[in-house]
């Protein structure tokens, strides 16, 4: 593998676009339900044709999730989920030559240290942080600790950023830009906000960043739909829905249908 | 200044020193943008002010009085204590300031919705009141746990026209109403402004809250100023988010000879883990939307806060009272439940005025800065609310309705000190 791990996510990107598709991309807590089965959950993703996971950092506050994903994360909690699971299972994921991020609210990593983070992310095989409630305004700190131990900041923009927003969001982003569908929080919705592709336009104008889109999707159906747009897509409530009603069968199956969705639509 | 200055400057504006600014998910940033290009747009235009003045005095009731406690004040080593009277408000506590200006703004901005959380219930009845008498829709948060010790409130707010949405995640209690307010204000902020009922939160609504409430501060200095001809020694007040103790602090902060005092929930007392002791037990981090001393483990989870008082029961503290503390400005003590109660006793039977149990853990302070500062000195209370609605809770705590009750006893107690 290459030494330097700065553009593994583009590079994600780029191989995905070259075999005419977009990147799947999915989320779950470390931790949930326990550790090992959540070692296992990812593992059962990485097989199902997920490209690229986001492995979440159990938060008591999560004030960006719906309940799935709330509940998930409280589980993982009461199960005794710490920043130390995360790094367990993002090197589950490296050792399954799949690109794992971190998504973590904000203050887990403060309290850690955002230093610390950043260089034992990087040891773990780590290659990017998802903050949803940082601002780039807040997250300058964090951008220069990123980069120093080769982590890409991702950072989200929203259907209500005005273009100025997005054009200081992509220029402080590495990696891809995580394109937020709706306004609302994490769950799964039958359908995906129609107002995705028109924010994915005015993304497009200010960078030449991959853009995920996130929010809502849950079935192949909707990945194929968004890959028509965009470069990658983002599934995280569905999947914590797979895992708690049919644990790793029912997540590897519902990866293997949105791996096939991304296919039809890019 | 060119446009890198400006930015600069909007970004420190919403901080305290290291506290403060915006920690929200991106979805909120244009609106707390444009929120705050609304208020600074309203509070320099005459027109708003003079509404807001109008409303303050024929619907609040303000000015509030400055009550001289003269018996309460000899429990208190003869000092001179003044009440600053915010529970003779309309709905009976300061939070009407804050919310009849945010609902009045929310109204010049032309939102239709108003969501709010709430703890002891105050804030939530001032927004439905609010609400009802500007002819917005109103939807009020509240931890399942409040809705049970505050069960008064959730009937006033239900008779005002607004919707209760009882919470039931997490501890239950204030730290999860905000969060499903934020969760509910991401998806409706088109229509809806969100009435954050103290000085927490991300930028502007610490600095918004605090001018909402600095009315408190500008009454009391000119009153004090006009009885006793000087300025007071100290001024205090209880401390959850913080919204009426900034108020007061407000209007003496740059009188450098005026000791700014809050009082936070002790619990059961801070050496047991069940309190709200921010500043005593807790440590700079982040909880909705700013960086200020949070209750937290060595993770950064948040710890679930214990108090008597729904209102002061809450894990994070205002930004500025965050700043205030480091700086020295303020100091700021934890008052246990058992020693709130004795003070709310004692008022209520020495003064005639039941007070919030909030309140009385300001007043369990006060008892003790007038032995701190001596005879004669000179301290101000914000006397934050009436005890109507706490008045279950007292009586079970005091054993009214029970024949052996080993906490009737704190009624003697506090009688016959
Ligand atoms: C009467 C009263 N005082 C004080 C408070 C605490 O809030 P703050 O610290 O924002 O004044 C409350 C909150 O519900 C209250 O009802």
């Amino acid at each position: 593998m290459n030494p330097t791990k700065t553009g593994t996510i583009r590079r994600a990107f780029s191989d995905a676009k070259s075999e005419g598709r977009a990147l799947l991309i999915g989320y779950l807590p470390a931790g949930f339900p326990t550790l090992d089965q959540s070692i296992e959950l990812v593992q059962a993703m990485c097989d199902g044709g997920v490209d690229l996971i986001e492995v979440g950092l159990p938060y008591s506050d999560p004030l960006m999730d719906g309940p799935v994903i709330q509940q998930a994360v409280d589980q993982a909690l009461t199960n005794g989920a710490t920043p130390e699971s995360v790094l367990r299972v993002v090197k589950a994921v490296a050792d399954r030559g799949i690109v794992p991020v971190v998504m973590s609210y904000w203050n887990p990593i403060e309290q850690f240290g955002v230093e610390n983070f950043a260089r034992e992310l990087q040891q773990a095989g780590g290659v990017g942080v998802i903050t949803p409630d940082l601002t780039i305004e807040e997250g300058q700190p964090w951008i220069a600790a990123a980069e120093a131990h080769e982590i890409d900041p991702i950072f989200l923009v929203a259907p209500s950023s005005t273009n100025e927003r997005i054009s200081k969001i992509c220029h402080d982003t590495r990696g891809f830009v995580y394109a937020a569908s709706t306004m609302g929080v994490t769950g799964a919705r039958d359908q995906v906000s129609n107002m995705a592709p028109e924010l994915v336009d005015r993304v497009r104008q200010c960078t030449d960043l991959p853009i995920a889109v996130g929010l809502g999707v849950s079935n192949g159906v909707q990945a194929a739909e968004i890959a028509q747009y965009a470069d990658g897509v983002i599934v995280g409530s569905a999947f914590v829905k797979a895992a708690t009603a049919g644990g790793v069968a029912a997540v590897l199956e519902l990866a293997r249908e949105l791996a096939q969705g991304v296919r039809q639509g890019g | 200044m060119t446009t890198s200055e400006v930015e600069h400057a909007e970004v420190i504006a919403g901080h305290f020193g290291p506290y403060g600014g915006r920690f929200v998910p991106e979805a909120l940033t244009s609106a707390l943008d444009q929120l705050d290009a609304a208020f600074q747009v309203a509070i320099a235009d005459p027109d708003f002010g003079i509404q807001l003045a109008g409303l303050e005095r024929d619907y609040t009731g303000r000015p509030s009085p400055l009550t001289r406690a003269w018996r309460f004040g000899k429990y208190c080593n003869d000092a001179h204590i003044y009440f600053k009277r915010e529970d003779l408000n309309h709905t009976g506590s300061h939070k009407i300031n804050n919310a009849l200006g945010q609902v009045l703004l929310a109204q010049r901005m032309g939102k239709t919705r108003v969501i709010a959380e709430t703890g002891a219930g105050q804030h939530g009845v001032a927004t439905a009141t609010a609400a009802a008498l500007l002819g917005l829709e109103c939807a009020v948060y509240m931890g399942e746990e409040d809705t049970r010790r505050q069960a008064l409130n959730v009937a006033r707010m239900k008779l005002l026209g607004a919707e209760v949405i009882a919470v039931t995640n997490g501890s239950r209690t204030l730290k999860d109403a905000i969060n499903e307010a934020m969760r509910d204000w991401v998806a409706s902020v088109d229509s809806t402004h969100y009435v954050l009922g103290t000085v927490t939160g991300p930028s502007p609504f610490p600095d918004m809250v605090r001018h909402f409430h600095s009315v408190i501060g500008r009454e009391s200095r000119e009153q004090i100023l006009a009885i006793e001809g000087r300025l007071p020694d100290a001024v205090a007040a209880c401390v959850g988010g913080g919204s009426n103790a900034m108020g007061l602090f407000s209007g003496f902060i740059d009188d450098p000879n005026v000791q700014l005092r809050g009082y936070e929930a002790g619990g059961d007392g801070v050496e047991t883990g069940r309190h709200a002791a921010r500043f005593s037990a807790g440590s700079p981090g982040v909880l909705h939307g700013a960086r200020t001393y949070v209750m937290q483990d060595k993770w950064g989870q948040t710890i679930p806060s214990h108090s008597i008082s729904a209102g002061l029961d809450y894990p994070g503290v205002g930004p500025e009272h965050a700043w205030l503390h480091d700086t020295g400005r303020a100091i700021y003590e934890p008052v246990n439940d058992a020693e709130a109660m004795e003070a709310f006793a004692l008022c209520s039977r020495t003064e005639g005025i039941i007070p919030a149990i909030e309140t009385a853990h300001g007043l369990a302070g006060v008892i003790r800065l007038g032995k701190e500062l001596g005879p004669d000195s000179v301290i101000v209370l914000n006397l934050s609310g009436r005890g109507d609605k706490d008045v279950a809770t007292a009586a079970r705590w005091f054993g009214i309705e029970l024949e052996h009750s080993e906490s009737g006893i704190s009624i003697e107690l506090a009688e016959g000190r």
